[in-house]
């Protein structure tokens, strides 16, 4: 495979498809390197949640390679897997709380599942959800927040265990444009401490919004390089 | 926001935290009260069987060795002299451990409740002396072949019988019930493993997005099936307390009702520490099969999960 040495996410002619459909994503190659911020563009059915899923190691591709943190994820056997998909923060397009759980909960959740302990849980957790304006319901039940409410659940949860890529699909899309910005100057911290983040959005007005971010832009599950951000190494410590 | 280096990247686990992961519905759910009924079940039939084997080894004890020597003669006076005749020659062997004429006044007592009170007339129904003998060591058919040689040839109305062979197929009858317990036992617990694996299964379909969730934050296999483990290892201890105490407490009322039947052969099938110890273990057995049920579930359907 071609692509720096460097690169925290590399697709090389990677497609995929569901079942025995026409491909959603074809030859798709392009090349993340560490402490980047990406918008990933498209219209509906672009294949933009299909590439997220990618990333997020939910999906392997039908064809192509992959390759993330150095290692050749397409021939990393299952059980190899949770450690890779710990270093990545995910805010699903449907948030995807547990209902079950409180807010303070969900957002622990990717602590506990890292097997810290309970003491080093409580200080992180309440800063995160006093940072997205939520420490008031720490202790409600998803189905008692609002939309924009339960996505600030999501976006904290995504972020709490600051993940090395953070993969977000439409993360401002219940929130008011007030918070849309918080959020994304929340990315946009992690993003200076050197997390890798990946916005999937069909916001153009979020675009501006980041003036150092590189965009992908994806039509009918191909991928274009506007910014040219796919080919070259991106400035660093943006 | 400072945000530390929190997440240590490997040997992950949850703390007891993990219980909360899964919504609990134990008490209202089945599971509990499908476990105690199996374990009470799983109790009662290994108790039964427990019993009958006490029973049967008692019961060998008690007559291995043991052998009845009737003299059937009608004559008072001849029969009363053969049997003191026997006693006798019995008495210079030896290789007998005891002998023992049963008193005419017990022989009518067993007879009674047959013949009434003929049985007291020993001029009405001639009955035969009986004397019980007990051989060192087991009877044998050389040994009951030389013995009977010997005592016919100076009690010519002697008839020996070997007391194992009469109570044959009692045993034969006792050694089936005893697999008929082992077989409930054995069912029961198939009966527990379908139960659990399809209550695991059930939890799995129910909380599918949950494990999705988890799944995709980076919990492993191992993780996810430790909270089902823990939740239905739960169900199974409460489900398994409770039909270990309506077990023993059928066992127990069962136990009286027997023993006022006064059978000595009954009395052989008292349980004792040891009998107790085994049943103590069926709950721990269960929940150890409901554990690993769950967990052999829920990571073989993971594994249908990238």
């Amino acid at each position: 495979m071609s692509g720096s040495e460097d690169s925290i996410v590399q697709f090389d002619n990677v497609g995929l498809r569901y079942g025995t459909d026409r491909e959603v994503l074809s030859d798709i190659s392009f090349t993340l390197y560490p402490g980047s911020f990406y918008f990933l563009t498209g219209a509906s059915g672009a294949g933009k949640t299909s590439m997220l899923k990618l990333l997020y190691l939910a999906q392997r591709p039908t064809r192509g390679a992959i390759r993330m943190f150095g290692h050749d994820l397409i021939t990393q056997p299952r059980h190899a897997l949770p450690e890779f998909r710990r270093r990545i923060g995910t805010v699903f397009q449907d948030f995807r709380l547990i209902p079950h759980l409180s807010a303070f909960d969900n957002v622990a959740l990717p602590l506990r599942v890292s097997g810290i302990s309970e003491s080093d849980i409580q200080k992180p957790v309440s800063d995160m959800l006093d940072w997205v304006g939520l420490d008031h319901r720490r202790d409600a039940r998803p189905a008692t927040l609002s939309g924009g409410e339960q996505q600030r659940v999501a976006i904290a949860r995504a972020v709490i265990a600051r993940p090395e890529i953070l993969v977000a699909d439409e993360p401002t899309g219940n929130v008011d444009p007030d918070m849309a910005v918080k959020l994304l100057r929340l990315f946009e911290a992690l993003n200076r401490l050197g997390t890798t983040v990946v916005v999937a959005t069909h916001d153009v007005q979020l675009l501006r919004k980041v003036p150092d971010s590189l965009i992908m832009r994806l039509d009918k599950g191909a991928l274009s390089d506007p910014t040219g951000a796919l080919r070259y190494p991106p400035r660093r410590g943006m | 926001m400072a945000l530390d280096p929190l997440v240590r990247r490997t040997a992950p686990r949850f703390g007891s935290e993990s219980a909360r992961m899964l919504p609990q519905t134990r008490i209202a759910g089945p599971m509990p009260w499908v476990m105690a009924i199996m374990i009470a079940l799983t109790v009662m039939a290994a108790g039964a069987g427990l019993a009958l084997n006490n029973v049967a080894t008692n019961a060998r004890d008690e007559i291995s060795g043991g052998i009845t020597v009737q003299v059937v003669e009608g004559a008072p006076a001849s029969r009363e002299r053969q049997a003191r005749a026997a006693v006798s020659l019995l008495r210079a062997r030896d290789d007998v451990a005891s002998v023992r004429r049963v008193p005419d006044e017990e022989l009518a007592d067993l007879l009674e409740p047959w013949l009434g009170e003929a049985a007291n007339d020993a001029d009405a129904v001639p009955t035969p002396a009986l004397i019980d003998v007990r051989l060192s060591g087991p009877v044998t058919a050389p040994r009951l072949r030389e013995l009977r040689a010997q005592l016919l040839a100076q009690v010519p109305a002697a008839r020996l019988d070997a007391q194992a062979g009469w109570l044959a197929p009692v045993f034969e009858a006792l050694r089936s019930l005893q697999y008929l317990a082992i077989g409930l036992v054995l069912l029961l617990a198939a009966t527990s493993v379908a139960a659990v694996w399809l209550a695991a299964r059930s939890a799995l379909g129910t909380n599918r997005d949950t494990i999705e969730v988890i799944h995709h934050l980076g919990g492993t296999d191992g993780q996810i099936a430790r909270i089902f483990q823990r939740s239905i290892g739960i169900d199974a201890a409460l489900g398994g307390l409770a039909g270990l105490m309506l077990g023993i407490g059928a066992i127990f009322v069962l136990g009286q009702q027997f023993a006022a039947l006064g059978s000595g052969l009954v009395a052989g099938g008292t349980l004792d520490w040891r009998d107790w110890l085994a049943i103590a273990a069926v709950p721990v057995a269960g929940i150890v099969l409901a554990v690993l049920t769950a967990r052999f579930t829920v990571i073989a359907a993971l594994r249908r999960m990238l």
